[in-house]
C-alpha cells in the first residue's frame, strides 16, 4: 500500500512537472471589498491577455503562460499570504496593484529575487534602480502624475499659477499621501496655494472635505482616490456644483464606474493617464474572437475597452514584452525570474513593437535602464463626455518636470539605502 | 476510557492545583511545546510560517490580551486595533530611536508604553459599562488610528506616512526586515506566546484573576466583598494592554514589515480579535489559542479548497468566507456562547466516560 502510495506520489509529480515549465504570473487581484470597483476590470484585462497569448500564439516564445490568481482584498496580509503562496510555483513578476501591498513586496521580492511590476502606484522612488534593483514602475510614477497635472494647469492659464488655489483630495494611506511632497516642491516653484483634504479608508464619508472645497473655493481640485471614493467625491462634486473641468483625479480615479453613477452631472471631469483610452484598436478584435467568444473571457466580457480593462491589458502586455526580451537576452524560452528582471531592466517599448501587437499608439514608447526603472513619465488627460459615455483623450502625453522629481526620487531613495543598507548597483 | 483520571493521585496541594491535573493533559502539553521548539523549526518554511504560523501566534497573543479583559473581567472592548497600533508604533519608535537595544527589550517595552495607554483609556470603564464601555474603548480605537496617521513624528516624517521595521537581530539571527528566515521569526513569536501564555494563566488563577472575575461576575457584590474596583479594572486594562501591545510590536516588526495604520489596525482587527475570543471560549486561555487558530486557518483552508482544489472562482470563496465565518458567530452565540473552549471541556469529559455514558 505504502509503495503504491509512492508511486501514486511520483506519478503526480511526473504528471505535474510539464506545468512547471509553464510562465506563471500571479495576478494578486481583488474581486471583493471596497475597491473591487476597479479590481475587476484590472484583473479581467491582465487575464484576457495572457489568455489571448496562449490561444492565439501559444504563449510567449512557444511556452504558455499560467495566471495564478490570488484574492487579496486589497488587504496587506492578505497579500503576504498570496504572495507566499505563489512565489513557490515560479512566479516571474508580481503586479500586486496596491500601493500598501507593494510597500509589504519591496523588501520581500528583492530578498527573494522576484521582480515586482508597480505600473503606475507603489513606491516612486522606486524609479531609482539603483537602489530598487527588483521594483519597477515604468512607464509613468504618481510624482509625474502630480508634475503633469500641474503642467496641464500651467497650460491651461497662460504658464503662470500664481495665486491659483489647488486642493488636494485624496485617500489618507500611503497611496494618497505619495503626490503631497511633489506638489509642495512645486507650489514653492510655481507660487500657486496648496490645500490637503485626507479622506479615510473606505472614502464614502466625505461631506466635511466638500464643504470646506465649498467654502475655500479652489481654482481646481485634484484627486489622489480610489475604489468606492471616486464615485463619492463625483457626486459630491457635482452636488456642491463645482466645475467639472475644474476637477482631476490621478489616473486610478479616471474610470468608466467612477463618473457614471453621477449621470450627466459628471460631464467634463477629467482625470491623468499614462495610456491610451477606448476601444479602437486591433487587439481588442482579437481578444473579442480568441477570448470571449470562446468562453474562456475572465469576467462576463463586458469590460473590454473600459479604462482599468486597458490598464490591466496594458501591464501584461509589458510582463509578456518583458518575457520575450528575458528569453532573447539569454536565449532560453523557460525564463527564471532572475531572467525576468534583466528582461524588464532591458525592456524598450517601441512605436512599432506596440503597432505589431494591435496596440498602435496605446502608450509611451520608452527604454528602461538599470538607473532607471520609471520609464519616461509622460502623462495625458482624458475628459469624461457623459452623453456619450466614453473618456477621451484631451493632451498629448506630455513631458513633467523632471528636475523636480528627479531630485525628489534621489533623496527618498537615497534615505532608503542608507535606512536598510543597500549598496548601489549598476556601477 | 481514552482520557482517564483513574490513579492519578496528587500528594500535595500544589500538585493539586497545577494548570494540568491530569496526567494526560500534561503530557500532551509536554509533547505540543517539544514539537513546537524542536520539530516544527527544522520543517519550517516560508509559506507555513508567514500564512499561518507567525498570524496565529501573534494573534494567539493579542486573543490571551483582549479575553483577560473581556473574558476574564468583563469590560468589553473594541479598541483592539488602536492598541496593537500603540504597540506598533511604540515599538518602530523603540526600534528607530534605540538602534543598539535588542529587538526583545523594545517588543516588551512598547507592551508596557501599550499597558499605560490601556490604561488611560481604561479609567472610563470606572463610571461607565457594557454597551456604552464598549463605546468609550471604540472612540480610542478610532482616536488611535487618526493619531497615527495625523501627526508624523509616530512615522518618523516618512513621505508616505509607512513605518517599516529596519532590521534588527537576536543573537545575530536577523529577526525583523527582509533578510529574516522563517524558523527564526517564529521562534522569536513563540517565546513571547508561550511566555505570555504562562504569565497569563498565572494571574487568572491567582488573586488578580480571581478579582477580576468577581468584577465580571457582579460587580457590587464584589465591591462589598473587598475587592477595589478601581485597582481590579484596571489592573485588567493594564495586563491586558500589555499582551495586546506585544502583539501588535510582533504584528508589525516580524509578520509584516511595513504598516499603514488605518489599513492593518482599523476597527476590523477589533472585531477580528473579538470574533476569536467569542469563538474561542470567553474566559479561557486555550479558548483564546482555539480562536486565533481557527480564524488564522479558516480562510487558508477555504482558499485551498475552494480555489487549489476545486478551482472556484477566487471572488465567490472570498465572499463564501464572510458568509462562513458570520454564520459561525451566529451560531457559537445560539449553540454553545462559551465556545470551542467548551466544546472541548464536553468531549473531555465524554471521552472520560465512554463507553459507558452513565
Amino acid at each position: 500500500m505504502k509503495m503504491k502510495f509512492a508511486t501514486m506520489a511520483v506519478t503526480a509529480m511526473m504528471a505535474a512537472a510539464p506545468a512547471m515549465a509553464d510562465l506563471v504570473f500571479p495576478s494578486l487581484s481583488y474581486r471583493t471589498g471596497p475597491y473591487a470597483a476597479g479590481g475587476i476590470p484590472f484583473a479581467d484585462g491582465y487575464a484576457d491577455y495572457f489568455t489571448l497569448l496562449n490561444e492565439r500564439d501559444g504563449g510567449i516564445g512557444g511556452v504558455p503562460t499560467r495566471l495564478l490568481e490570488c484574492e487579496t482584498g486589497y488587504n496587506t496580509e492578505k497579500g503576504v499570504e498570496c504572495y507566499e503562496s505563489t512565489k513557490g510555483e515560479g512566479a516571474l513578476v508580481y503586479q500586486p496593484l496596491s500601493t500598501g501591498i507593494t510597500y509589504q513586496l519591496i523588501p520581500k521580492t528583492t530578498a527573494d529575487g522576484i521582480p515586482m511590476h508597480t505600473m503606475g502606484y507603489g513606491r516612486t522612488s522606486a524609479a531609482n534602480g539603483k537602489v530598487f534593483s527588483h521594483t519597477f514602475n515604468y512607464p509613468g510614477t504618481y510624482w509625474n502624475g502630480a508634475s503633469g497635472a500641474v503642467n496641464y494647469l500651467l497650460d491651461e492659464n497662460g504658464g503662470d499659477l500664481k495665486g491659483h488655489k489647488i486642493a488636494l483630495v485624496y485617500h489618507n494611506s500611503a497611496y494618497g499621501k505619495e503626490p503631497i511632497r511633489t506638489l509642495e516642491e512645486l507650489q514653492k516653484k510655481h507660487g500657486f496655494e496648496l490645500s490637503l483634504l485626507p479622506v479615510d479608508h473606505p472614502g464614502q464619508e466625505q461631506k466635511s472635505q466638500w464643504l470646506q472645497i465649498r467654502r475655500e473655493k479652489p481654482d481646481t481640485v485634484l484627486m489622489w482616490g480610489w475604489g468606492v471614493m471616486n464615485q463619492v467625491a463625483i457626486q459630491e462634486a457635482a452636488n456642491i456644483r463645482f466645475p467639472m473641468e475644474n476637477f482631476i483625479g490621478i489616473w486610478w480615479s479616471g474610470a468608466e464606474h467612477d463618473v457614471l453613477s453621477a449621470g450627466a452631472k459628471a460631464n467634463g471631469y477629467k482625470a491623468l493617464t499614462f495610456h491610451n483610452v477606448g476601444r479602437d484598436f486591433p487587439i481588442f478584435e482579437d481578444i473579442q474572437k480568441h477570448v470571449v467568444d470562446t468562453g474562456k473571457a475572465a469576467g462576463a466580457g463586458d469590460q473590454i475597452g473600459n479604462v482599468l480593462y486597458n490598464r490591466g491589458m496594458y501591464a501584461a502586455m509589458l510582463a509578456a514584452e518583458a518575457a520575450k526580451t528575458a528569453q532573447e537576452i539569454h536565449g532560453t524560452a523557460e525564463i527564471t525570474p532572475a531572467m525576468m528582471r534583466d528582461g524588464m531592466e532591458a525592456l524598450s517599448i517601441t512605436e512599432d513593437k506596440m503597432a505589431g501587437l494591435g496596440m498602435p499608439n496605446f502608450g509611451p514608447s520608452f527604454d528602461v535602464s538599470c538607473e532607471n526603472h520609471g520609464g519616461p513619465g509622460l502623462v495625458g488627460v482624458t475628459q469624461w463626455d457623459a452623453d456619450s459615455q466614453t473618456w477621451s483623450l484631451i493632451s498629448d502625453f506630455a513631458e513633467t518636470d523632471m528636475e523636480v522629481i528627479g531630485a525628489l526620487i534621489a533623496e527618498d531613495s537615497n534615505a532608503y539605502a542608507s535606512e536598510n543598507n543597500i549598496e548601489m548597483n549598476c556601477k | 476510557m481514552f482520557y482517564r483520571e483513574a490513579g492519578d493521585f496528587k500528594t500535595t496541594y500544589s500538585a493539586d492545583n497545577q494548570t494540568f491535573p491530569i496526567k494526560i493533559d500534561r503530557v500532551g502539553y509536554y509533547v505540543a511545546l517539544v514539537v513546537a521548539f524542536l520539530i516544527i523549526p527544522f520543517m519550517i518554511n516560508d509559506y507555513w510560517a508567514n500564512a499561518i504560523l507567525l498570524p496565529f501566534l501573534i494573534y494567539s497573543i493579542a486573543a490571551i490580551g483582549l479575553n483577560i479583559l473581556v473574558g476574564y473581567c468583563g469590560q468589553v472592548s473594541l479598541g483592539t486595533g488602536g492598541f496593537m497600533a500603540v504597540g506598533a508604533y511604540a515599538c518602530y519608535k523603540l526600534m528607530t530611536a534605540f538602534p543598539e537595544v535588542n529587538i526583545f527589550f523594545h517588543v516588551i517595552l512598547s507592551g508596557g508604553v501599550t499597558a499605560l495607554v490601556c490604561i488611560l483609556f481604561g479609567l472610563p470603564s470606572l463610571r461607565i459599562k457594557g454597551f456604552y464601555l464598549a463605546v468609550a474603548t471604540l472612540a480610542a480605537q478610532f482616536f488611535l488610528v487618526w493619531l497615527f496617521n495625523r501627526v508624523p513624528w509616530f512615522y518618523n516624517y516618512s513621505a508616505s506616512g509607512q513605518i517599516n521595521a529596519p532590521e534588527r537581530t537576536v543573537f545575530g539571527v536577523p529577526v525583523t526586515g527582509p533578510n529574516t528566515e522563517a524558523w527564526a521569526t517564529y521562534l522569536f513569536c513563540l517565546v513571547f506566546l508561550v511566555i505570555c501564555a504562562l504569565v497569563a494563566r498565572n494571574l487568572t488563577r491567582g488573586m488578580a484573576g480571581r478579582k477580576w472575575m468577581a468584577i465580571r461576575d457582579m460587580d457590587i457584590a464584589a465591591e462589598i466583598i473587598g475587592v477595589n474596583p478601581l485597582k481590579a479594572k484596571l489592573t485588567a486594562f493594564g495586563v491586558s494592554g500589555f499582551f495586546i501591545g506585544i502583539s501588535g510590536a510582533l504584528f508589525f516588526a516580524l509578520y509584516l514589515g511595513a504598516v499603514e495604520v488605518g489599513e492593518a489596525f482599523g476597527i476590523n482587527k477589533s472585531f477580528l480579535v473579538l470574533f476569536m475570543i467569542i469563538i474561542g471560549g470567553l474566559g479561557s486561555i486555550f479558548g483564546s489559542f482555539a480562536g486565533a487558530a481557527f480564524l488564522v486557518l479558516l480562510p487558508v483552508v477555504l482558499k485551498v479548497v475552494g480555489v487549489d482544489m476545486f478551482g472556484w472562482p477566487t471572488d465567490i470563496v472570498a465572499h463564501l468566507q464572510l458568509v462562513i465565518v458570520g454564520g459561525l458567530i451566529v451560531m457559537f452565540l445560539i449553540l454553545e456562547p462559551h465556545g470551542l473552549a467548551q466544546l472541548w471541556r464536553v468531549a473531555k469529559q465524554k471521552l472520560r466516560l465512554w463507553p459507558f455514558p452513565h
